[in-house]
């Protein structure tokens, strides 16, 4: 027997996954070593993206700095632009107004589902379930028209100004987002009752990719991926900004830490955050403003500049130094949708940041991919990936 | 958090202890810096479970060039703090990747933006820019306009 299985012993062989390939989400790349179907070892390369996010912002006006943070993760982009925001802010120790806070945890809410919606419909998806996508798409492109609408983009958008928000809600705002969610709640009905007793999705994904909540703390792991391995950690309540501590709403904490458990993290998340959105909108005042009046950082009402020389410096000077945040620096953490986005910030004084270090959160995470992989077979590895949900643009910055 | 507690247990190993912007943060000797974070961790009071992330900034006018700020948060007690410690150019600083491993990735990028080198880490190369790529990008000396050109890729593997 043993001799016949000596000559059966297959070579090892290589397999290299990406960086081109429809399920590898973006431009990553695994380089595999296999016994058959089984991974053995894997390697993961990544930067394939890297267009120095840190470098531009440091020959950058603050200002200017935003439009690049929509593309660190570009199927959220408003979080970005609401992390970046918040650490200038606290870097300026500035407060924003009451109604600015608000709109903040409406649109990132609505970043939130989306980024939901994106990552469990591909995820699905790459396991052969069609049908999800489309039903999570069409609702995808019902919120992408409200954020249309709202800021002239789909996913560049660069909503956020220091100090407050571009502009005010549009009129009608409040019933297209309940339409929306409408829409979005009964999409979650339809996808579970497709996946909670197919057979085929309960193999793909119960204890695939399973990772204890020691081993994710240790590999800095924050968010959904996280608290699906029943670590009860959400930075909206553990640190909360933005007032989320009034709303009324719950972490959802998963058990077991498998790509079963991510998947449903995130279903239970998007009725939450739509708890949130609906709770938020009864707090909208159009008549209050949602700029800071602090003018180190907010330009002066046209009028004003027009008929006063100090108005036309001021304007001037903001426009042309930048804002000029006191020297210092500053860690500023915002839960997005994949875990904490976190940005350190230097400042020497001048109207350039010295220093702009993004944490992005699936950086830690995409750590442990390959070790996860390892042991699986080459299809639990294109599950487990969708499960993390690795954004290139964020991880290579 | 008792950071006293820290200056009893390393008398020579802080610099200074202090709060910044609602912050806390500590200044390290770079001698003392992986029993410090041993500490933090393993100290029951602090229980600073997670390392979020290691930041490098380049001072490159000053003497101790580079500053790197280790992220630390406990999820059991909800508080953050910051360890500092000041690297020269050409030290070598002890890695962390046996106490956290999220430190593993993170250093690797620090070696790759920075060219700090870090003793006893397990895998220490480029991780964000290609293999052959010259210096160190984020470096406050290294052009903005460099260009460098793409080598081609050799076999696999």
């Amino acid at each position: 027997m043993t001799e016949i299985k000596d000559h059966l012993k297959a070579e090892r062989t290589y397999l290299n996954l990406g960086p081109s390939h429809p399920a590898m989400h973006g431009t990553l790349r695994l380089l595999c070593e296999l016994d058959g179907e089984t991974i053995v070892k894997a390697e993961p390369e990544f930067g394939y993206l890297h267009r120095g996010f840190e470098k531009h912002c440091e020959n950058s006006t603050y200002t200017q700095c935003i439009p690049y943070t929509d593309r660190l993760n570009y199927v959220s982009a408003m979080m970005n632009n609401v992390g970046f925001c918040k650490a200038v802010e606290d870097l300026l120790e500035i407060q924003i107004p009451e109604q600015a806070q608000v709109i903040r945890v409406i649109v990132c809410e609505i970043n939130r589902i989306i980024d939901h919606l994106v990552c469990t419909s591909t995820n699905i998806l790459d396991m052969g379930a069609l049908t999800n996508f489309w039903y999570y798409f069409n609702v995808r492109e019902k919120f992408y028209n409200v954020i249309e609408k709202l800021c002239g983009a789909r996913l560049t958008t660069a909503y956020t100004r220091i100090g407050g928000i571009t502009k005010p809600l549009y009129d009608g705002f409040e019933a297209e987002v309940k339409d929306c969610i409408r829409d979005l709640v009964k999409a979650i009905d339809d996808v579970e009752g497709l996946i909670n007793h197919n057979r085929i999705f309960l193999k793909r994904t119960v204890g695939i990719g399973k990772i204890s909540a020691e081993e994710a703390i240790s590999y800095g792991f924050t968010g959904p991926c996280l608290r699906a391995c029943g670590v009860d950690f959400d930075l909206r309540k553990d640190q909360p900004y933005y007032d989320y501590e009034q709303y009324d709403w719950q972490v959802v904490v998963g058990e077991n830490g498998d790509t079963y458990d991510r998947v449903l993290v995130r279903f239970y998340e998007m009725r939450e955050s739509s708890k949130i959105i609906l709770q938020a909108m009864k707090r909208i005042d159009r008549q209050a403003p949602v700029m800071t009046s602090d003018r180190r950082v907010a330009l002066p009402p046209k009028k004003e500049v027009y008929t006063s020389i100090e108005s036309l410096m001021n304007h001037f000077k903001l426009i042309y130094e930048g804002i000029r945040p006191p020297a210092g620096e500053t860690y500023s953490a915002t839960e997005a949708a994949n875990g904490e986005l976190g940005f350190f910030i230097v400042s020497d004084g001048t109207g350039t940041p010295y220093r702009v270090k993004c944490r992005p959160p699936c950086f830690p995470i995409y750590q442990a991919y390959a070790p996860m992989c390892e042991g699986g077979l080459i299809g639990d590895a294109i599950a487990i990936l969708g499960g993390l949900n690795i954004v290139a643009g964020e991880l290579d910055r | 958090m008792n950071l006293e507690l820290l200056k009893e247990k390393f008398p020579n190993g802080i610099l200074e202890l202090g709060v910044d912007k609602g912050q806390n943060y500590v200044k390290v000797n770079l001698a003392q810096l992986h029993d410090v974070v041993k500490f933090c961790k393993e100290e029951n009071s602090f229980n600073l479970n997670v390392l979020m992330d290691i930041v490098a900034v380049d001072y490159h006018t000053q003497e101790a060039r580079f500053e790197l700020i280790y992220i630390i948060y406990s999820i059991p007690l909800r508080h953050r703090l910051r360890l500092k410690v000041r690297v020269k150019d050409g030290e070598s600083v002890p890695t962390c990747s046996d106490i956290y491993k999220s430190a593993d990735w993170a250093e690797r990028e620090i070696f790759d933006m920075f060219g700090i080198q870090f003793n006893k880490h397990p895998n220490l190369k480029r991780i964000l820019m290609f293999e052959g790529f010259e210096g160190h990008p984020l470096r406050k000396d290294y052009p903005t306009k460099r260009r460098q050109k793409i080598p081609v890729m050799k076999e696999v593997p």
